[in-house]
Formats: structure tokens, C-alpha cells, sequence
């Protein structure tokens, strides 16, 4: 290093480095603020014995992300007036929105226990329209080398699971509970999606997620099947919350043998 | 009339003002308001929150030290060189300031991860950084760092250069002239950029709930434990979230009595 003194830069340049700085900040302050937003409202549908028209707000637990998207294209399609918006997360985070005041026309969730903090004086209806059971999702290749729910509790597995306060962490412990497993857990992620992703990216080498999120996945992971008598049967509630015409119509659509192929074909089972 | 144009003036400023400040404090307002008082101490005492508030002690503590070891020399090499690559890694160092933290975690699952850039090479030797306390403290740092760097870059370009020139000409070397002139002067530089960057780091979410999970005791740090506990039983949610409110206070306050103007 040589010894002579080093130039400084000029004082301008100190004072638009210095005010430069807050701005910067206050930017970041402001994007890190910027979280998820809900959806609009529901406007009313067409009450009018034709077609049906409007919007349906749609929130829907994280499983049902890749069968809901499918089901509101076809729904689309069948009715163009009508649009139909979704939004996903974890069960609780759902209710928690909806009983916070977000817009919602139908809620969808995981399990019936999901739907028992959501305020009674906001529902219309209540119809269980699909169930869904417990699988583990290991990376293709296995790396682990799972084959069963007591390689779970070894030290070498990374095992990755859902919180316990959002449905598919509740189903997990009672499986394990059932089980007498106590699983090297690492992470308890806030929906099963993100449980899932940990598993997609390599990082961890098992995770306690819904069949229907391994057949969603299409091939970037691998399950590993539950026997039943361990296994945990979690039954779907449809919840109506606007009592409108299309919004009458998306339900009755997730019931009727159409919407039942669809969800089946995503791993779902029959209600 | 002298101050003809004084009120209406006012007005077109004061009320984008009050706006301002209301959009700001309501919300801090309501957390107390809503808040349930008699319920907080039995909250508090919920098993889940004492291992996260160690949690959050510990890795931002750590954090802050990383900050003050690694980010002091950055700050001076900023502040003393003029050359155009500095400003070049000046605008680098903002990115982590303007990107969404989840980016910032998705960005470190890609670097230490077990596929990731560096964390390939670290999984041979039995390392795996993510899921770890380890992650937690990568991911303060990644996000609090530039807060501190900058501040005091700001204030080390704050000095007189003649005192450096004079230091030099006395025979010091750099080491000693920071030790015995640069770093005192910008104490209270260093004091405002810790603080800011610990409490960015006490604030950390999306990075750490990405990038090291959340898993009690491990990596569940108290805003992930807010998170989880909104789900679970909302006041308690509150609870928690009060007492960070009151701790980012306590040591703002702290720190702006006795360093900052």
C-alpha cells in the first residue's frame, strides 16, 4: 500500500452520497413493506335467468393451487361472463383473511377442523366436496433413501413438514402420533406448498405432504405411500360466503361429476 | 400583506403531511389499541415464545458483530476511494436494500443450499448450511448489512481529509489511524448504522423463513413465530408483536439520546 494521502472526493459529491442514502432506505422500507394483497370484491352477478355474469373471489388451501386453477378455466369457459379470481394459502392464513374482512365468494379448505374459527355469521353453506390423504414426497432419486415413515426418524433425513397450526401439519403429527415416529423434522413450513418446494429444490430429503400435491408436482417428486390404517383422511369443505347467482354456480360446478373428474385427476379423492 | 400567500400554502403541505403521518402511526396505534393488556404477560410466557426471543438475541447480536467486523472496512474502502468501481459496488450493496426479502432467501438457497453455488463444495465435508442457525445469521446479514455499511461510509466521507493527510505524514499506518483517529470520529456513524442494521436484522422474515426454515428453538425467530401464532391464536400474536415494537423503541431510543442528533 503506498503511503501518500488519498483523494477525497469532492464536497458535492459527499452531500449527494448523504442525501442519496435515506432515499435508498426509505425505497427499500417501502418495498420490503409491500406484501401479498387480496383479491377485489365479489361484484353481484347477474340474478336474471340467463347468463350468469360477475366476479367469484375464490380462496382456496395451498393443495388445491393446481386443481383450482384447472377448475376455474373450465368454469370459465362454460360461463364467459363470469370471472373467476383465486388466491392460495395455508387454511388458517385463510380463515384468519376472511374473518379479518377479506372479500371472498367461496372459501375452500383442507379438513373440517380448518373451518372452525371462521365466523358462523358469514356463511351461506357448507358442502364437502373432495378428501385428500397424507403422502411422503421424497426428490427424485431418493437421496435419503425413504421408503417408509420410520426412515423418518432417522438422524441422516432431513424431513420437512407443515406448521402445526395449518391442516396438513395437524394431519402429519397424528400420522406420526399413529405411528410412534418421531421425525427428524427441520423446518415446519407455513403451508404444504412450501413444504413441498424444500423437497423440489433438493434441499431436504422428505416431506409430509398430500397425495394430491405429489401428483400435482408431475414427476419433480417422487411419493412415497402411507399404509392407510397410519394415514390421515382429511375431508375438503366448500364454504359459501356470497349468496350470489355465479357464485352458487362455481359450487355447484365443484360438486357435480365434472368438477369431481377434475379433482380426481389431480389426486383427490371422492368426498 | 407580507404573508399573503402563507395559509393557503399550509394547507397544500399540511394536510399531505398529516396524511403522512397518519398512514405511519394509526397502524402502531392500533397494535396497541387491540391489543388485550391483562392477556400479554401470560402470552409472553406461551412455551413457544422465550426459545425464539434467545433466538432473536443471539443471531442478531451475532449479526450486528459481523456487521461491525466485516462491514467497517468495507465502509472505509468505500469512503476513501473515488474510482468508478467503487460506485459500482456502492450500487451492488443497495440491491439487498431494494429486493423483497424472499428473493434475498430464495437468492441464498441458491448460494449455500445443498445444490447451491458454494454449498456443493460444503456438503462432501457433512455442512449443510439452510435449516440451520447458521441460515438465520446469513440472512440478517444479508439483509442488514447494507444498512450499516452505508452509514458509516456516510459518515467516514465526513471527515476532514487533512486529518487522514496528517496522520500519514506523522508515520501512521491505516490500521492505526482508524484505531486511533478514523473510528472514534465515526462513532457515532457506527452507532446509528448498528442500530438501524440490528433492528433490520431483528425485523428479518421472508429471507429466514425461506432460506432457513422455521423450526422452534432452531430457526423460528420471533416475526416467524408472529406469523405462525396469527394462525394459531392472533392475541398472542399481538402480544409478541408489542414487545418487538417496544424493544425497536427501547433501543432507537436509546441509541438517538446518546449518539445520534
Amino acid at each position: 500500500m503506498s503511503a501518500g494521502p488519498r483523494p477525497y472526493p469532492h464536497a458535492s459529491r459527499i452531500r449527494h452520497s448523504a442525501r442519496a442514502a435515506p432515499v435508498a432506505l426509505l425505497v427499500a422500507a417501502l418495498l420490503s413493506a409491500c406484501g401479498g394483497s387480496t383479491s377485489p370484491s365479489s361484484s353481484p352477478a347477474g340474478t336474471g335467468a340467463g347468463a350468469l355474469s360477475g366476479t367469484v373471489t375464490v380462496l382456496a388451501a395451498a393443495s388445491l393451487t393446481e386443481s383450482f386453477d384447472q377448475l376455474k378455466v373450465d368454469f370459465e369457459t362454460a360461463h364467459p361472463g363470469v370471472t373467476v379470481e383465486t388466491s392460495y394459502g395455508s387454511s388458517a392464513t385463510l380463515v384468519q383473511q376472511v374473518d379479518n374482512g377479506a372479500p371472498a365468494s367461496v372459501v375452500a379448505l383442507a379438513g373440517t377442523s380448518a373451518a372452525e374459527p371462521l365466523d358462523k355469521n358469514l356463511i351461506v353453506d357448507t358442502r364437502t366436496f373432495a378428501t385428500n390423504i397424507l403422502e411422503i414426497a421424497v426428490p427424485p432419486g431418493n437421496p435419503g433413501k425413504v421408503t417408509s415413515l420410520d426412515d423418518l426418524a432417522k438422524p441422516t433425513v432431513k424431513v420437512v413438514v407443515c406448521a402445526d397450526s395449518v391442516p396438513c401439519g395437524k394431519a402429519a403429527q397424528t400420522t406420526f402420533r399413529k405411528a410412534s415416529v418421531v421425525p427428524n423434522v427441520v423446518s415446519k413450513e407455513v403451508d404444504v406448498k412450501a413444504t413441498l418446494a424444500k423437497v423440489k429444490l433438493g434441499e431436504a430429503d422428505a416431506a409430509v405432504v398430500y397425495h394430491s400435491d405429489v401428483v400435482a408436482a408431475r414427476g419433480a417428486v417422487t411419493g412415497v405411500g402411507i399404509p392407510s390404517r397410519l394415514n390421515t383422511t382429511l375431508s375438503y369443505p366448500v364454504i359459501t360466503l356470497a349468496d350470489d347467482a355465479a357464485s352458487r354456480a362455481f359450487v355447484a360446478y365443484l360438486l357435480s361429476a365434472q368438477g369431481r373428474n377434475t379433482l380426481q385427476a389431480f389426486g383427490f379423492g371422492p368426498p | 400583506m407580507r404573508y399573503a400567500g402563507r395559509w393557503p400554502s399550509r394547507i397544500v403541505l399540511g394536510v399531505p403531511a398529516a396524511l403522512a403521518l397518519l398512514l405511519l402511526v394509526v397502524p402502531l396505534v392500533a397494535l396497541l389499541v387491540q391489543a388485550d393488556w391483562s392477556r400479554i404477560p401470560s402470552d409472553l410466557a406461551t412455551p413457544t415464545v422465550l426459545p425464539a426471543l434467545r433466538l432473536s438475541l443471539t443471531t442478531t447480536s451475532v449479526t450486528a458483530v459481523l456487521c461491525l467486523l466485516l462491514g467497517t472496512p468495507l465502509a472505509w474502502f468505500l469512503a476513501r476511494s473515488d474510482h468508478h468501481v467503487t460506485s459500482w459496488v456502492r450500487a451492488l450493496l443497495t440491491v439487498p436494500l431494494v429486493l423483497p426479502p424472499v428473493v434475498g432467501g430464495v437468492a441464498l438457497l441458491l448460494t449455500w443450499g445443498r445444490n447451491g453455488l458454494l454449498g456443493q463444495y460444503l456438503t462432501p465435508f457433512g455442512i449443510q448450511i439452510p435449516f440451520t442457525t447458521v441460515a438465520v445469521v446469513l440472512a440478517e446479514t444479508f439483509v442488514a448489512m447494507p444498512y450499516y455499511v452505508l452509514a458509516v461510509e456516510g459518515a467516514m466521507r465526513g471527515l476532514d481529509p487533512r486529518l487522514e493527510s496528517v496522520a500519514r505524514t506523522l508515520g501512521a499506518s491505516d490500521l492505526r489511524y482508524l484505531r486511533t483517529v478514523g473510528i472514534p470520529l465515526v462513532l457515532p456513524g457506527m452507532a446509528g448504522g448498528l442500530a438501524l442494521a440490528w433492528a433490520r436484522a431483528l425485523g428479518e422474515f421472508g429471507a429466514t423463513i425461506t432460506f432457513a426454515g422455521n423450526f422452534p428453538g432452531r430457526t423460528q425467530t420471533l416475526p416467524l413465530l408472529v406469523y405462525v401464532e396469527l394462525e394459531r391464536d392472533p392475541q398472542v400474536a399481538i402480544s409478541i408483536s408489542i414487545m418487538l415494537l417496544a424493544v425497536s423503541v427501547l433501543v432507537l431510543g436509546v441509541l438517538r439520546g446518546r449518539w445520534l442528533r
